[in-house]
């Protein structure tokens, strides 16, 4: 697209407009709303009542002004630092939390077209993977620097659970690459438009279900949420690493993990979903668009509803359970998916 | 400019704004929350008694041992994304395509040697 006929300025104006209508207002909108989503979903599922005090005059809206109230009283209270020797490190990692949890959403294809990407570089799912890897500094940063022995078991914790599924999601990913080809988020997209067998469309999730279990059980374990929060067991640690957070950086590492949600959707969405594809619509008029797009939030949405069900609904495993799960079960099954995903395609291809 | 960089560019303008955004977050807080501190606030929490000593203690072995199986299994995973993309356009190509299948399988075999001498040896037991 022109704007002033300079390629790097017009560049720089279309991701900063992107980045506001697809990071900010999507994403973040998305993930404020998860904040209040959670705790009325547990209150369900508790048989509790949930949030429901915050109010505008008399009007209470089932409790949906929590999620403008308390950012307001987040951000009037203290923001401690504790006792520690590095209070710069303590209060830098939450900002190392929200960077790569925001930043991994430049190359998911939100429609069809470059238009609904902010970023369309080739590498796709590899700079996922580099920029979401990172997230573990902020934990075993902020861990270190709170110089309190319940953080350091949490952060020593995470660290060790996080790059233990790191390799198991990477393994279990390359099942797609074979099948559509391509790392670039929106050609495996684009590959998941047909259909096989004259009806079912070509979704990752039907090529390939073992892969998309083994992606979603590892994306959470990523993620560190129940019931794989072996890292912030209020149970056994206090709260893990953020026992010394207080006030908006403990804000922002909650607003973290819930942007990790809608990131978890969004990219199981564009590789086992279809992305915004819709089976048996095709063209590009503006309307048949706003539908694709339509298709992907509603898709991104089930897939957040699925990670709270099951954050509310399963018991929480034991730490040397979530080793075992990863290196034992998870690890080996992707492998043997890799091998059966290339026999059967050397046999669909070749004969 | 290449038409083939913008996509970096795009990227290096939401990592900036990012950055931003999550230190102007934590300013705004600094600005307007309160600043009353005192010895016993400042202690780490430690279930309420006094902290003994810091937490700059010795931690178990496995971890490391977590982090050196992380970099052999992450590395090998990630030269396997080459190969993967390329596969369906490499297996149909004539005298080339068996090379390409049984290579994957020599490449997961010792992938899974490794993993199978290491569950041996006991070094994925938490006991």
């Amino acid at each position: 697209m022109h704007i002033t006929g300079n390629l790097l300025l017009d560049t720089i104006l279309m991701a900063a407009v992107k980045m506001v209508g697809f990071v900010f207002v999507f994403v973040m909108g998305l993930a404020t709303v998860l904040t209040w989503t959670e705790r009325k979903f547990s209150a369900v599922l508790q048989n509790r009542i949930g949030p429901n005090r915050a109010n505008i005059g008399k009007m209470r809206a089932g409790g949906l002004f929590h999620m403008i109230a308390d950012p307001i009283k987040m951000l009037t209270k203290e923001d401690f630092t504790p006792d520690t020797p590095n209070p710069y490190l303590f209060r830098i990692a939450p900002v190392l939390a929200l960077i790569p949890a925001l930043l991994v959403f430049v190359v998911i294809p939100f429609g069809p077209g470059d238009n609904f990407q902010i970023s369309g570089v080739d590498a796709g799912i590899l700079f996922i993977f580099g920029i979401a890897s990172l997230n573990v500094y902020s934990s075993v940063i902020g861990a270190w620097a709170s110089n309190n022995k319940w953080s350091l078991m949490g952060g020593l914790r995470i660290s060790a659970q996080m790059i233990s599924y790191e390799v198991a999601i990477g393994l279990s990913l390359c099942g797609i690459f074979m099948i559509y080809g391509s790392v670039d988020l929106q050609q495996i997209v684009i590959g998941q438009g047909t259909t096989f067998w004259g009806f079912i469309p070509a979704w990752g999730i039907f090529l390939q279900p073992l892969s998309f279990i083994l992606y979603l059980t590892c994306a959470i374990a990523e993620n560190k949420r129940a019931p794989f929060d072996v890292g912030e067991a209020e149970a056994e640690l206090t709260a893990g690493w953020w026992t010394e957070y207080s006030a908006m950086g403990f804000a922002v590492l909650a607003l973290s993990e819930f942007i990790e949600v809608v990131m978890i959707g969004c990219l199981g969405t564009t590789l086992f979903l279809g992305g915004w594809q819709i089976p048996g619509v095709q063209g590009s008029t503006p309307g048949i668009i706003v539908l694709q797009i339509g298709a992907f939030i509603l898709k991104t949405l089930i897939l957040v509803w699925l990670q709270l069900t099951i954050r509310w609904t399963l018991p929480r495993f034991r730490y040397d359970q979530v080793m075992r799960l990863g290196w034992r079960i998870l690890l080996p099954l992707a492998l043997a998916n890799l091998v059966l995903t290339g026999v059967v395609l050397a046999v669909i291809d070749r004969f | 400019m290449l038409q083939s960089q913008t996509g970096y560019v795009s990227i290096a303008v939401v990592s900036v704004v990012v950055t931003l955004m999550g230190l102007a977050i934590l300013a705004i807080n600094y600005v307007l929350g309160p600043r009353r501190q005192n010895a016993v606030k400042m202690a780490t929490f430690e279930c309420g008694s006094d902290p003994i000593g810091g937490a700059r203690n010795r931690f178990s072995v496995k971890f490391y041992l977590v982090a050196i199986f992380f970099i052999v299994f992450d590395i090998e995973s990630v030269f396997m994304y080459p190969w993967a993309s390329l596969y369906r356009e490499m297996i149909v190509e004539p005298g080339f395509g068996m090379s390409t299948f049984v290579e994957m399988f020599v490449f997961v075999g010792i992938l899974g040697a490794g993993l199978a001498y290491i569950w041996r040896r006991g070094a994925l037991d938490w006991d």
